[in-house]
């Protein structure tokens, strides 16, 4: 017998069960094809503009800092605001995506703006987000081309762009998109969520930020809610 | 399984950890920190006790479904692109592991905080193999390379002092010039951060944990604050997941609910800085990820608890809860426990795992006070799981010949109310007459355990049954 056999032959002596019951069938297909919701905290149900205020005030309850933007091509110039005030080198690392392809980067003066996927030598990345979770200030990012996964962990200063139509309250309406881009089951390799930047506190329980991802996630939140 | 149990010993370990003073220092502010920041964080959320209540629910429909979730977990997971295998034991899980990283020429295998890992001591079995692992999370580092086992689930190092943290960098980290300053925290962790981001960047192989796998994307969840996780499972060439059959859930809904009183009741966060969802390996134009993924789904003992007294214990998420409030945790820490997983889960899960015969002691060192159960955002009732294996070891005389006899005639007298009122009245009467002089005792047969440390009071010369019945006529 396979130890796969052994395992599962395990669970139903256990249970009881022989795996052909109808209704645990039933239930089993009916629960993975409706995925219901479960409870959303209220915190997570407002409306839009205080939503925004609520995603805004847990990002920085969680160390990180947020910035309005009226419009997508302000974003050049917020960038290079940033790095400016944190005495940074004017240079930053991209993905692929045509939201940030599409941006006057000219406009940023200075600028060194490269793409692809970091080797741990960039200090700087910036990312478009996929969406945001106001409940707990989390950032949603895809893996890909448009925006490499290594770039959420490798850079010390992490810039993360969110249009503000897609800062959602909870996680379910963010997972109901994915499976809408996707299609049912079907993920992209990695979904990160973010919810500020990277800490450690296993040193005599003192909170540190830093310990392996970037000790600084920076926020750019995008038109109108 | 981990060779290194001490659990039998568990009462020279908790002797041994009341005497030291940098545990003790340790431990308060465990008792300290962990209570409040959970009190505010729940407090902060008014549907948390009813998300509890959600999160369990979510757990024990899972339980009932597994051998299908399982499936379907699987079929999902294997239409991604990964590989899944089946291990019945530690044994076994050890065996897949070593062949995968063995199939790449692995040198370097990086990981990321894995309690599974430490369970089936996977770091000395690729060591025995000529294979370096590295543990990436800050605390499981640190115990790395002191060579021992965590002594809290989520904060692996939390007994030691920084001046100890500073003598192991610098022991290990011998590169470095012996002048540097580790003063700070900061620069502690400034180290710890340079010294293994060459490790990961070096690493053939990532190994990590899994909060939950999900059956309906065929994916698994790390929660993380670090970062390192990711760094672990991204940059090498394979991605390897050690997860246990119990870490399944439904969806990803079923997971966001679950979620929602994970952070809050480990540490207090609302949510982990990472939160993890990954599926297959990397697809055809990514730029980054790993070009292999396996998961290995360990049962060790858990399908036998299903539909048994001990079901519940599977619902656990692993966050710590139950040790930050638990009275006999704060006096002795984890290691005391003697073996991987401490504290009032450990209490409950070990002696599943190891048996009752190693670890007979720990469902012992509780008193019963509750808390646990009271903060256990899965609702697991602890102490009624402990108050049963105390049952199990008794019926299986595994308790010392004196305990035993001394319950039995108590036993005999409790259900005699009239030779119970005798016996008693008898001994106030006759320990009474001896103690008259002084009011205590310094020694009493059969009680060393208690005059050991304190004097035992003479009583009253009559029971207090009597005397009750005395007021009474009055
Ligand atoms: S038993 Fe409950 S409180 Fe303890 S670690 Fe598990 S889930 Fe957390």
């Amino acid at each position: 017998m396979s130890s796969r056999e052994v395992v599962l032959g395990s669970i139903r002596r256990s249970l009881g069960v022989s795996g052909r019951e109808a209704p645990r069938r039933q239930a089993v297909a009916d629960r993975l094809a409706h995925h219901p919701r479960g409870l959303v905290p209220e915190r997570g149900q407002r409306p839009p503009a205080e939503r925004l205020e609520v995603f805004r005030q847990m990002v920085e309850a969680a160390a990180g800092t947020v910035a309005k933007l009226p419009r997508a091509e302000d974003v050049p110039a917020a960038v290079a605001a940033f790095l400016r005030a944190h005495n940074l080198p004017m240079a930053v690392r991209r993905g692929d995506d045509p939201r940030l392809a599409g941006l006057p980067w000219e406009r940023a003066g200075a600028l060194e703006v490269t793409t692809g996927a970091s080797d741990g030598h960039q200090l700087v990345a910036v990312s478009h987000a996929f969406g945001g979770v106001a409940e707990t200030g989390t950032l949603i990012l895809l893996s890909g081309r448009d925006n490499p996964t290594t770039l959420n962990f490798l850079p010390d200063t992490h810039i993360v762009v969110v249009e503000a139509r897609d800062v959602a309250g909870d996680y379910e309406t963010v997972l109901a998109r994915l499976r809408e881009k996707f299609g049912a089951g079907e993920m992209p390799r990695t979904v990160n969520m973010i919810t500020g930047p990277s800490r450690s506190a296993d040193i005599e329980q003192m909170l540190i930020l830093g310990a392996h991802g970037p000790r600084r996630l920076h926020v750019l939140v995008v038109g109108e809610a | 399984m981990s060779e290194i149990v001490t659990s039998p010993a568990f009462k020279e370990n908790a002797r041994a950890a009341l005497a030291d003073v940098d545990l003790q220092q340790a431990l308060k502010s465990v008792e300290v920190n962990f209570i409040a920041k959970r009190r505010a964080s729940a407090d902060k959320l008014p549907e948390f006790e009813a998300l509890r209540d959600a999160a369990r629910d979510i757990k024990d429909h899972t339980l009932a479904h597994l051998d299908l979730y399982l499936e379907a977990y699987e079929q999902r997971l294997t239409a991604a692109g990964g590989q899944i295998h089946y291990a019945v034991s530690a044994e076994e899980a050890r065996a897949i592991i070593l062949g995968i990283c063995r199939k790449v020429d692995a040198k370097t295998v990086t990981k990321g905080k894995s309690m599974v890992g430490e369970e089936i001591a996977i770091n000395a079995h690729l060591e025995s193999h000529g294979i370096t692992p590295v543990e990436t999370d800050l605390g499981e580092y640190l115990i790395q390379i002191r060579g021992e086992l965590p002594s809290h689930i989520i904060a692996p190092a939390v007994h030691l002092t920084k001046a100890q943290i500073e003598a192991d960098f610098r022991r290990v980290h011998t590169h470095l010039p012996a002048d540097r300053n580790l003063e700070e925290h900061t620069t502690l962790l400034a180290e710890a951060r340079a010294v293994l981001r060459e490790r990961f960047l070096a690493a053939d192989v990532g190994i990590t944990g899994a909060n939950f796998l999900v059956a309906e994307t065929g994916s698994s969840i790390i929660v993380t604050n670090e970062g390192n996780g990711d760094l672990s499972q991204t940059l090498p060439k394979i991605h390897i997941v050690l997860a246990t059959i119990e870490k399944l859930v439904p969806t990803l809904e079923d997971a966001s609910q679950i979620l929602r009183v994970l952070a809050r009741s480990a540490t207090g966060q609302e949510m982990s800085v990472y939160t993890t969802i990954s599926t297959g390996p990397r697809r055809p134009d990514d730029p980054d990820g790993p070009g292999e993924y396996h998961v290995v789904i360990l049962d060790n003992g858990r399908s036998s608890m299903l539909g048994g007294d001990f079901q519940d214990m599977l619902r656990c998420i692993r966050c710590g809860a139950c040790m930050n409030h638990c009275p006999v945790y704060h006096a002795v820490g984890g290691h005391a426990y003697g073996w991987v997983y401490p504290g009032p889960m450990g209490a409950v899960l070990t002696p599943s795992l190891i048996g009752v015969d190693k670890a007979g002691h720990l469902p012992n060192a509780s008193t019963f006070c509750g808390r646990c159960e009271a903060v256990c955002p899965v609702r697991i009732p602890l102490p009624r799981m402990m108050r049963r294996w105390r049952e199990r070891e008794f019926e299986r005389h595994l308790q010392p010949a004196t305990m035993r006899y001394g319950l039995a005639v108590w036993a005999f007298l409790a259900k005699r109310p009239r030779l119970y009122a005798l016996a008693t009245s008898a001994a106030a009467f006759g320990l009474g007459w001896l103690g008259r002089a002084k009011g205590r005792f310094r020694s009493l047969p059969l009680a060393g355990g208690w005059t050991r440390h304190r004097d035992f009071p003479a009583p009253e010369q009559r029971t207090f049954q009597a005397q009750w019945r005395g007021r009474k006529r009055r």
